[in-house]
């Protein structure tokens, strides 16, 4: 497969078909936050290194042989056990990879298990090559689940796992007491059969986003749509007069939301 | 667009909320065991949301909806279909005494050829030596085999060497046993290189060991050659053997050689075993270790040769039957047998 081929066949979300013929897709981390999680990580490995030092310091008073066989045994153990600890009993977690919303998961959307967990990080030392994980960083790029040796070899991906809340959709529309845009039920009708889900999805996170938007840019982002679904199905102009663009807009989005 | 939103999510908001609960709570505690009715409750849940998620799909685009059941569904999908062979908890000795030395035998052809490649180095390096004895600066990177064998045996049976390590026996024990798991675990990381990397790894490995023994021997120190590395190499040899085992299966796995499964499918059938492979490894060099740090690099007339040749015999023959016949279930059934054939007579 020539690169360019490869990087096409590259997606940005793990879609998994379950046995009940749902859909649902698990958003692939890219390399970069990756990178960024690895790079937290490495900085509580160093912080982590330092406070092993200070404690083989107080261990080298009663003996400096044992103090320093503990200090190795301890690096080993903490560099290679890491991420295998953390990951397991934080679901594919370390510290990186949850202060970025990171998650280790399988392939199929399955709970990791552990052999899974210490064969990825086992093939650090061959992701790593040359040097910061460049051999890693290249076969993420390459892969189509953006895998490095040790995912490919352990089946898993490294998904972004925000903890998603249910949408207050009743703020939008549980003061929108009287619609005049109800009184015309055949109207309402058309402009259902007209309006496409993205543009009701568009009207709906806009003003669920209102306060978040600065006032004259909300004043000509509700006009622009306003205009737009006018367009689509035209209501009697003495029904619309006194009426804002946004409270038009929260009317239309009332009539597709709602029965 | 026709799904009243906000009545849907009025309606169903409560038994989302109920499966985020149970999930949570599993996910805190993954070997809380569950009551049949809370499995049954789990699994309507999750189909409930599964029905939800799909009506949302059809009806409606409104998308904070559908990513909040989608991450719902499938935080339930991975705790419903997931392997559930992790709730049941690790055992060491069990695994130690069966799982390992079972994994071992099942594999053994991998290791059969993990072997061959050594031994093909150990006769190439051999070979070098003793056709041309200048190329042991190459073939030995080690500085202190660079010299002539006998100085060497006559220096360490002088006590020398055991002089320094009598100020450091620990922290060269430490060393030895991270830098051995280190290259293990190397060894088997190169498997992804399909098995090119181990291949490699174990034959350099073997080249370097042949031409050591050669070096000594022609210099007629066998005796000490084998005192010196029969006591730990009985088990580090074998462990960066078994290393090499599990390298070649997941080289094995990548490369699929006709099989009908998918790459993915191969790798996680082998994935579990060589991870035992290789914690075995990194037990067994902990004892490679101590032995190499409290005991070979002791010499005569310290320690005689002839007791640590014996001491390294017997860890090989030792080794040989823990991977041959630990775990084996007929060996169990006849021993139990054995035993209750004896107590009943007894009585």
């Amino acid at each position: 497969m020539n690169p360019e081929a490869a990087f096409s066949a590259r997606t940005h979300a793990r879609t998994i078909r379950t046995p009940e013929g749902v859909r649902f897709s698990l958003p692939l981390a890219g390399p970069v936050s990756r990178c960024l999680a690895w790079l937290i990580d490495a900085l509580c490995l160093v912080a982590f290194a330092q406070t092993i030092q200070v404690a083989a310091a107080l261990l080298g008073i009663v003996s400096r042989d044992l103090s320093q066989a503990v200090t190795i045994l301890l690096y080993f153990i903490f560099f290679l056990g890491y991420a295998m600890a953390l990951e397991w009993y934080w679901n594919g977690q370390t510290i990186g990879k949850r202060i970025l919303g990171l998650r280790v998961m399988d392939v199929r959307g399955l709970r990791l298990r552990p052999s899974q967990i210490i064969i990825r990080n086992l093939l650090r030392a061959v992701d790593s090559l040359p040097a910061v994980y460049l051999l890693g960083g290249v076969v993420c790029l390459a892969s189509r689940y953006a895998q490095r040796l040790g995912d490919l070899a352990a089946n898993t991906i490294v998904v972004r796992s925000t903890r998603v809340t249910a949408p207050r959709i009743d703020t939008v529309l549980a003061d929108n007491r009287y619609n005049s845009l109800r009184a015309y039920p055949h109207l309402a009708a058309r402009l259902r059969q007209q309006v496409t889900p993205i543009e009701a999805d568009t009207a709906l996170q806009a003003l669920l986003r209102r306060d978040d938007l600065d006032p004259e840019g909300r004043v000509e982002l509700f006009a622009t749509m306003a205009r737009h679904f006018k367009s689509k199905v035209v209501y009697p102009e003495e029904d619309l007069a006194g009426i804002s663009d946004e409270q038009y807009v929260r009317d239309v989005v009332d009539l597709l939301f709602r029965r | 667009m026709i799904i009243d939103l906000q009545k849907f999510i009025v309606a169903e908001q409560p038994f989302w909320s109920e499966l985020e609960r149970v999930l949570t709570r599993q996910e805190q505690d993954p070997y809380r065991r569950m009551s049949f009715d809370e499995i049954g409750r789990l699994h309507y849940l999750y189909q409930r949301a599964s029905a939800d998620l799909a009506k949302i799909n059809t009806y409606s685009s409104e998308r904070a909806m559908r990513d909040y059941l989608e991450a719902l569904v499938g935080r339930a999908y991975s705790f419903i279909y997931g392997a559930r062979q992790e709730t049941v908890r690790f055992k060491p000795w069990r695994w130690f005494w069966r799982t390992f030395p079972s994994t071992f035998r099942r594999h053994r052809r991998a290791f059969a050829l993990s072997l061959a490649v050594m031994l093909t180095g150990a006769i190439f390096g051999a070979a070098a030596i003793v056709i041309d004895p200048e190329a042991k600066a190459v073939l030995m990177p080690f500085e202190h085999l660079q010299g002539d064998p006998s100085e060497r045996v006559a220096k360490e049976e002088r006590g020398a060497n055991e002089k320094h390590l009598t100020q450091g026996k620990s922290t060269f024990s430490a060393f030895l046993m991270t830098h051995n798991t280190r290259v293990s675990v190397f060894v088997l990381a190169l498997g992804m290189t399909w098995g090119i990397g181990t291949v490699l790894l174990l034959f350099t490995n073997g080249v370097m060991l042949g031409a050591v023994a050669a070096d000594y021997i022609r210099a007629g120190e066998s005796a000490f050659l084998v005192g010196w590395l029969l006591p730990h190499g009985a088990v580090e040899i074998p462990s960066i053997l078994v290393a090499g085992q599990a390298g070649l299966l997941l080289a094995a796995a990548l490369i699929g050689g006709g099989a009908a499964k998918p790459m993915g499918e191969r790798l996680r059938a082998v994935v579990p075993d060589v991870v035992t492979l290789i914690s075995g490894v990194a037990v067994m060099l902990v004892w490679a270790g101590l032995v190499e740090a409290f005991f070979s690099q002791y010499h005569q007339p310290t320690i005689p040769y002839a007791v640590k040749i014996a001491f390294g015999v017997v860890e090989l023959m030792l080794l040989v039957l823990f991977l041959r016949y630990s775990g084996r279930r007929e060996i169990g059934l006849a021993m139990r047998r054995r035993l209750r054939g004896r107590w009943s007579k007894s009585r």
